[in-house]
């Protein structure tokens, strides 16, 4: 019995000292301090030397903390446990962030050089007049193909994968939103379809190429595909320009008739607490020589134009990550569906996965 | 004094089971009734069993653990049985429990590797000439690795029945003139069974829910409850529905274990008036 109690005593006091800890820590890495910016960003996403950069120019100390998925960040800042000045969301998320009350508009009048930014990525309707978001980065949903398989061409288009030839060669990113998008778009639909009977049309279409889909995985296409396991595969553009960076044989095509347009974008949280910071901050990213050292290390597409005129020819060039202007006026942005909707488009994916040929 | 100390060391077992047994499953069993929006409703449970997908789902789910079960067990009492007059018994044991110290996702990851198309098992294939198979995201792939997963906790059960059998009795029944099938099948058998129930018990269970392998093995090609599980949690963000088909697996365990548990402890204990 004494045991025990003494046993009881020594977790607590444990306890106790890492809650103390944890607390100082907190204390002295900011979140209390008045020449920070704390930053929640996925992870890599941001060139550190850039950090570095600013911190040193303008004297803010940057705590960086990153996350994995949308939905856990905005957990984390509905629940009010973080402090973070800055976030970046994906577009869907800004929309869901904006009707939760969770953002703070961006003072204008304190950003410079938003004319750098391509009239293709700002003004969209996830967030009209960009009124409390900034593009980060963007990318698009397309065909991966190997060259060792299939011919550099043969693949240009959504329908073109239901090409009996392609029997159990496809690899489909395990996402419920872009296969059903997919299947849309090869009938001609938008990839925001609300009505029942067409989704249901796009997942019949769907169905009809079940004999081709190899397997339906989420981030190991990357590793499938690098490693020459199947000739094509549907992924999203910046997962896709890691893998031709590992493969010479692989190829990123947009179909020209369609597909989504993706963004990652800048928002100042309800929690933010340092707001010149965050303005010397966002203005630092924008300036375009910044912003271009940034995709480069990223590997990402920039909204930034100014900035692309400084990358590469190769890169800024490449028809594959910059579309051109026929595709770009094509690509669709995702709406946020009601639930219900979300529901229907998920019921409707996890039939077709288990559709058998 | 005695007695108190006594109750002092319950409470930790009791608190354990209370926040991380009942609580959960109260829980799941709470958000059932729940729809999307938050009002209280059954309309999940009408969803889950007028709707053809669902059910087809858990008709899938109970067949491949079912495979998978069986698969383990074809393989794993010969294996005890074996193992039983091996020399050095223990080690042997210790070298079939080994892999369970490795975590699951990296032996998924090095299945991969193997059944890749220029993974291991195809480059040792095309030794002999032939030409290179797919064989990752098939039923075969997903079964074998499952099985291979399961196997010590269907062998670890057995192995302790076998041990626990009395030699006497198998030379009994050779020495009353029993063939060897017949001494299996009348004596060996019936002694082991519990071992057999409790290891069908630990195999078939988990089984029924696997999620992770369906994907990395299975490329998705084999759904089962547990995909929609995860799916409705983590996509859908529709916990009601995710919920209700948690409690259709309980459910189901609970039959799978009242099949296997309960029938035992009444056969045993007719034995004994006998």
């Amino acid at each position: 019995m004494k045991k025990l109690i003494a046993y009881v005593a020594v977790i607590l006091v444990i306890c106790l000292g890492l809650g103390a800890t944890s607390h100082q820590l907190a204390a002295s890495q900011g979140a209390g301090g008045d020449k920070v910016l704390n930053l929640a960003n996925w992870g890599d996403y941001i060139d550190p030397s850039l950090v570095k950069q600013f911190e040193k120019e303008s004297g803010y100390h940057v705590n960086l903390e990153t996350f994995d998925s949308n939905e856990a960040m905005f957990t984390k800042i509905k629940q009010g446990g973080t402090h973070y000045d800055l976030t970046v969301p994906s577009e869907y998320m800004v929309e869901k962030m904006t009707k939760a009350h969770l953002l703070v508009p961006l003072d204008k009048s304190k950003l410079h050089g938003l004319n750098n930014y391509g009239h293709y990525f700002m003004n969209k309707s996830f967030d009209p007049g960009n009124k409390y978001s900034l593009p980060y980065f963007w990318g698009t949903l397309g065909i991966i193909y190997n060259d060792k398989f299939v011919k550099p061409g043969s693949v240009a288009h959504w329908n073109d994968l239901w090409n009996k030839k392609y029997k159990g060669s496809i690899m489909l990113i395990d996402s419920a939103r872009d296969i059903m998008g997919m299947g849309l778009v090869s009938l001609d639909k938008s990839m925001n379809t609300t009505d029942t009977a067409t989704l249901e049309a796009a997942k019949a279409k769907l169905d009809a190429m079940s004999g081709n889909v190899k397997a339906v995985v989420a981030d190991e296409i990357k590793m499938y595909m690098e490693n020459n396991e199947a000739p094509l595969a549907v992924d999203w553009s910046g997962e896709a320009s890691e893998m031709l960076a590992e493969n010479s044989h692989l190829h990123y095509v947009v179909p020209s008739e369609g597909s989504n347009l993706w963004f990652d974008n800048f928002v100042i949280p309800r929690t933010a607490k340092h707001y010149k910071a965050i303005y010397a901050f966002l203005n630092f990213m924008t300036r375009p020589k910044n912003a271009a050292k940034n995709a480069e290390y990223v590997g990402y597409a920039t909204p930034n134009d100014a900035a692309r005129k400084l990358l590469p020819k190769s890169v800024k060039n490449d028809k594959q990550f910059y579309p051109d202007k026929t595709t770009m006026d094509h690509l669709e942005v995702y709406k946020d569906l009601n639930p219900r909707i979300v529901g229907v488009y998920n019921d409707l994916f996890l039939e077709f996965k288990m559709y058998r040929r | 004094m005695r007695k108190n100390s006594n109750v002092a060391f319950y409470v930790p077992y009791v608190l354990w089971l209370a926040l991380f047994v009942i609580a959960p499953m109260l829980l799941i069993f709470y958000q059932s009734f729940f729809d999307i929006n938050g009002h209280f409703t059954l309309g999940n449970y009408v969803t889950y069993f007028q709707s053809g997908t669902y059910l087809a789902m858990t008709f899938n789910s109970v067949w491949y653990a079912f495979l998978i079960t069986a698969v383990t067990l074809l393989i794993s009492y010969p294996a005890a049985y074996i193992l039983h007059y091996m020399k050095h018994k223990q080690l042997w044991l210790l070298l079939i429990i080994l892999p369970t110290w490795i975590n699951l996702l990296l032996k998924a990851y090095a299945f991969i590797g193997i059944f890749g198309r220029d993974g291991g098992l195809n480059n040792f294939l095309g030794l002999f000439g032939i030409v290179p198979q797919q064989l990752l995201f098939t039923d075969a792939a997903f079964i074998f690795v499952a099985a291979y997963i399961e196997i010590p906790f269907m062998i670890l059960p057995i192995f302790n029945g076998i041990e626990e059998l009395d030699e006497g009795l198998i030379n009994a029944s050779r020495d009353l003139g029993a063939s060897p099938w017949q001494t299996f099948t009348k004596v060996t058998w019936p002694l082991t069974i519990s071992g057999v129930k409790s290891g069908v018990q630990a195999v078939f269970i988990p089984s029924l829910s696997l999620f992770m392998l369906t994907r990395l093995i299975g490329g998705n090609r084999v759904i089962t409850l547990g995909t929609a599980i995860e799916e409705h949690f983590l996509t859908t963000m529709n916990w009601g529905m995710g919920s209700t088909i948690g409690v259709v697996l309980i459910v189901a365990m609970v039959i799978i274990m009242f099949l296997t548990g309960e029938r035992n402890k009444l056969k045993k204990g007719g034995k004994h008036h006998a």
